[in-house]
């Protein structure tokens, strides 16, 4: 129990997905206008990381480490992924069509978010069970959720400043990025 | 110059539609091993070889894949060059391997490949794609080793591992360089990559004013990212 709750802590705050290992960039500085958007980006990004990770690792240890192809990881995880995406968009359209309202936009974008691949490579180098990958997973996603709704709030409130015309846009974005990964090193000494 | 030879395409990757400062593609890698310039050439010249035989293969393949299921092969055919450049350099070179460790397999998701492969490599003939994929890794290779120079030199007084600028010993009373470590830190990345974008910004708005259009004059904003890059060759030197 305790180990869960350190992987937990250490996903989702101490090694902040975005902040401290620079996975899912692009939906975190293009998605980040309004506090809404970023909500709903992030709980679709929960929703796939968790159930992805989850796929990826009992294929992981029940198909590729038995037949000795783990070499194929990265080729398997981003098809799986890929094709998990789709089947998850066609699932919630028929059976869920309120949760498909609500994230679906954002479904589609998910296949490139770099993070999703990132954290099933990294339950496979840190020789996480089926049961810890998805729990890590989960956790990364809500720390992807944390940072991306933060930074949609500061971005809106900081939208009618005065700011120096070469620094709009994206490289104010930017240190708005950084100011927040300095004050994530608080979290460092949690663990 | 005329489109499609090779020596264009390479000026297009390189200046014209640099991926990392007029595309502003592949962020993650560009932020996260961005930590020294050694690390900067490694990771550039690793998406340069995927990029170029992807290009090369997909653009070879362009007339057999049907249209609609071309992403999920140019997928596979992006995935298995990764691979087969990740076991290389895990033989090979397992210092770099180590050094840039989740980001090789990473590469597959780099937007810049799967860009090129449905923006060019697709519509383009082999050798054409071939340079095509040469001139946009290299163009990202010299962005991200920029980066990573600003990066190592500010946070650590050093320069492709060599100690460029000597550094302070209070306890000795030697004066010398304090390394800001921060810009090898997370933070960091975030703090160079905004003020290279801002003098980006500054220059295409001192275009703007003279009266260049500066979505036209693409060859203004390559040359500002070569001015910031030789700026910082300058005070290295």
């Amino acid at each position: 129990m305790k180990e869960m709750f350190l992987i937990i802590i250490g996903s989702a705050f101490v090694n902040n997905v975005v902040l401290s290992q620079f996975l899912g960039l692009c939906p975190f500085l293009g998605i980040s206008k309004k506090t809404e958007t970023a909500a709903g980006m992030g709980g679709a990004v929960i929703f796939v990381i968790t159930i992805s990770s989850f796929v990826a690792s009992l294929i992981y240890q029940f198909i590729l480490v038995p037949l000795n192809l783990t070499y194929l990881q990265t080729i398997v995880f981003i098809l799986v992924i890929a094709a998990l995406v789709q089947l998850l968009e066609m699932f919630l359209k028929k059976s869920i069509p309120s949760l498909y309202k609500g994230l679906g936009i954002y479904l589609p974008l998910i296949t490139t978010n770099c993070a999703v691949l990132g954290v099933a490579l990294n339950n496979v180098s840190d020789g996480y069970g089926v049961l810890k990958s998805t729990v890590n997973g989960f956790a990364t996603a809500v720390g992807f959720l944390v940072a991306i709704v933060l930074m949609a709030s500061i971005r809106e409130k900081t939208e009618n400043n005065d700011i120096p015309k070469a620094f709009q846009g994206f490289p104010i974005t930017l240190i708005t990025a950084g100011l927040m990964a300095i004050s994530f090193f608080g979290f460092s000494g949690l663990i | 110059m005329k489109a499609n030879t090779p020596a264009e395409r390479l000026k297009n990757g390189i200046l014209t539609e640099n991926p990392t400062f007029v595309l502003m593609l592949g962020m993650c890698p560009t932020l996260a091993v961005t930590t020294s310039a050694t690390n900067g050439i490694g990771m550039g010249l690793t998406t340069t070889v995927i990029l170029a035989m992807s290009n090369l293969f997909i653009s070879l393949l362009r007339n057999f894949i049907p249209d609609r299921v071309r992403m999920p092969s140019y997928i596979v055919v992006v995935a298995s060059f990764v691979t087969i450049v990740q076991l290389l350099l895990q033989g090979y070179i397992p210092s770099l391997y180590d050094s840039l460790g989740i980001y090789i397999p990473l590469i597959v998701v780099n937007c810049i490949i799967l860009g090129r492969a449905e923006a060019y490599a697709s519509k383009n003939p082999p050798l054409a794609s071939l340079f095509d994929g040469i001139g946009m890794g290299l163009g990202f290779t010299i962005s991200i080793t920029c980066i990573g120079a600003v990066r190592e030199l500010l946070g650590a007084g050093q320069l492709f591992g060599y100690q460029v600028l000597p550094l302070a010993d209070s306890a000795a009373g030697v004066a010398g360089y304090q390394p800001i470590t921060i810009f090898i830190l997370a933070p960091g990345a975030f703090f160079v990559l905004a003020m290279l974008a801002a003098i980006l910004n500054k220059f295409k708005l001192g275009a703007a004013k003279r009266g260049i259009d500066p979505s036209q004059g693409c060859a203004g904003c390559a040359g500002c990212g070569n001015t910031a890059c030789s700026g910082k060759g300058g005070s290295e030197a």
